[in-house]
């Protein structure tokens, strides 16, 4: 057997096996969009329509809320933690990223042990004001979750940027006299600029596209990845849920796809 | 002293929101050892409902189980020679094939999901049998395999390696199993770790995919976080803590070799 062949036939299960249990279903999908009663106008159902158009808004804010206040509580954090060494710093690091293979319902459980009906926050609150706080079933409890779900990742991230900054640039900034304000704002945060787009990015396409968290607090939480659902199992509405999930997944690839222009490596949404 | 003020002030931050990571998961574990959460510890410790998990849920983790090691015997069988044949042939093509493997990573479980129940639906005994959720998970797991074990080709020269076998006289396959496959061995492993994590936290695509028949970890946890006290619940996370927790300490102590190298 030649080389080539050999090669070709290396590549055979895989191109088998993606093009059964990939491809051929995408395809499928995309073509059951268009089969219900509106055709391919099913497609721009996500924007027409004034229901699913609040879902799509509701889900593009919660996305980008998670977003920015990651990226802020991360770049404080994965700075901190890069910069300086005390002890227990190791411990800190591994606190922060252990929770990087939890999957959505494991978040959203923990997002009910803390704001939930027994949650922590509930218990502490009602003792010092005696109004019992419980925000876990709803969209700011899935905030809480996103939240939970991202810091790990972006603070990897802003982590190893931040070890390829150069501290020259920074000397010589304080050695100008700039404020420790001016430096974060003109020398740091410039630098960190494509690790913040790209790990944003994963962040936001996460929060739009995840399931398993918004499931586990209430499955009347008004964004898009359980619109989809209920429009499938309880509607029974196949065209509209295909439609959907075709244009939630252009819009989490677009995400991820300029995320990748910025960061040159592989990059991934879960949850 | 101002930067002694931004340093504690920044420490505090750190420290606030590694509580709010670490706080919840301790509670949970707490809870599923704890005989009632709702009065505190001091109402004892128990296993009970660690006996009432595996009662209740023995099957969803034996399940769980044999759909990781299916989904890494399958991602091996299929991804290593793959990213061989990837990383050799090289060119526009496999960077083509390595962006549609990688392209379920960007699209939500969900839509995947459904695209399979639309294609394969209608075979019921396919449909209902565990190999369904396999192929689920295969192609959510596949890209870390292949760009793993491509990862390692990269670093090792592995085109000389395979050159130097062939003028040796050494056939395609004898090569690839005798001097590929070992060479890759890092990547291999960390790929395999990656792909079982997953595997087993997998439920995006699982809750869409499993049948009442067909219940894994994941679902089960759903299943219990809605309808079982809070004990009970924990306890069960508490389980699958102590599955995943060994995989994720392999994963970063075999990172952290790497980067010492």
């Amino acid at each position: 057997m030649s080389h080539i062949s050999f090669v070709r036939l290396c590549l055979l299960p895989l191109a088998s096996v993606t093009a059964a249990f990939f491809l051929l279903p995408m395809a499928r999908l995309l073509l059951a969009g268009s089969e219900g009663p509106r055709g391919l106008a099913e497609y721009l159902a996500i924007i027409l329509e004034p229901r699913y158009r609040t879902t799509l808004l509701n889900t593009l804010v919660l996305a980008a809320a998670t977003t920015v206040a990651t990226l802020i509580i991360a770049t404080i954090a994965g700075l901190f933690l890069q910069r300086q060494r005390f002890p227990g710093r190791t411990i800190l690091v591994a606190i922060l990223t252990f929770p990087l293979a939890f999957p959505g319902v494991v978040v959203g459980f923990m997002i009910i042990l803390l704001a939930g009906r027994q949650g922590l926050i509930g218990e502490v609150s009602s003792r010092l004001t005696g109004d019992k706080l419980v925000f876990a079933y709803s969209i700011h409890g899935l905030f809480l979750g996103y939240l939970y779900f991202s810091i790990p990742r972006v603070i990897l991230t802003i982590m190893a940027a931040a070890q390829k900054l150069d501290p020259g640039l920074e000397e010589a900034a304080r050695s100008l006299g700039a404020s420790p304000w001016a430096v974060l704002r003109d020398v740091i945060l410039p630098a960190l600029t494509p690790a913040l787009i790209a790990s944003g990015a994963i962040a936001f396409a996460t929060a739009m596209g995840a399931f398993g968290t918004a499931f586990t607090l209430a499955t009347n939480i008004d964004v898009l990845p359980m619109l989809i659902y209920t429009e499938f199992t309880l509607a029974g509405n196949l065209a509209t849920s295909a439609a959907l999930s075709v244009g939630l997944g252009v819009m989490t690839w677009l995400m991820l796809a300029l995320a990748r222009s910025f960061a040159g490596s592989s990059v991934a949404a879960a949850g | 002293m101002r930067d002694r003020i931004i340093f504690i002030l920044q420490l505090l931050f750190t420290l606030l929101v590694a509580a709010f990571l670490a706080v919840p998961a301790a509670l949970s574990i707490a809870a599923g050892v704890t005989v009632n959460y709702f009065r505190g510890i001091q109402s004892g410790i128990t296993l009970q409902w660690v006996a009432q998990v595996w009662e209740l849920y023995a099957g969803t983790i034996m399940a769980s189980i044999l759909i990781a090691l299916g989904t890494l015997a399958v991602t091996l069988v299929v991804g290593i020679p793959a990213a061989y044949a990837l990383y050799v042939r090289g060119g526009r093509l496999a960077r083509l094939v390595e962006e549609i493997i990688t392209l379920p990573l960007a699209i939500p479980g969900l839509a995947i999901a459904l695209a399979l129940l639309l294609t394969y639906g209608g075979f019921g005994s396919f449909r209902r049998s565990w190999l369904f959720i396999l192929a689920g998970h295969v192609i959510f797991t596949m890209p870390f395999m292949v760009r793993s074990v491509m990862a390692v080709f990269a670093t090792i020269d592995v085109k000389s390696l395979d050159e130097g076998a062939a003028s040796l006289g050494a056939a395609p396959w004898r090569r690839f199993i005798d001097v590929i496959v070992p060479n890759a061995a890092p990547g291999i492993l960390a790929g395999s770790l990656m792909v079982v994590t997953l595997s087993l936290g997998e439920f995006n695509l699982t809750w869409m995919l499993h049948t009442p028949l067909t219940k894994t970890l994941p679902v089960g946890l759903a299943d219990s976080y809605a309808s079982m006290r809070l004990e009970v619940a924990s306890a069960y996370t508490l389980i699958f803590f102590v599955m995943i927790i060994p995989l994720l300490v392999a994963m970063q102590w075999i990172g952290e070799r790497g980067n010492l190298r």
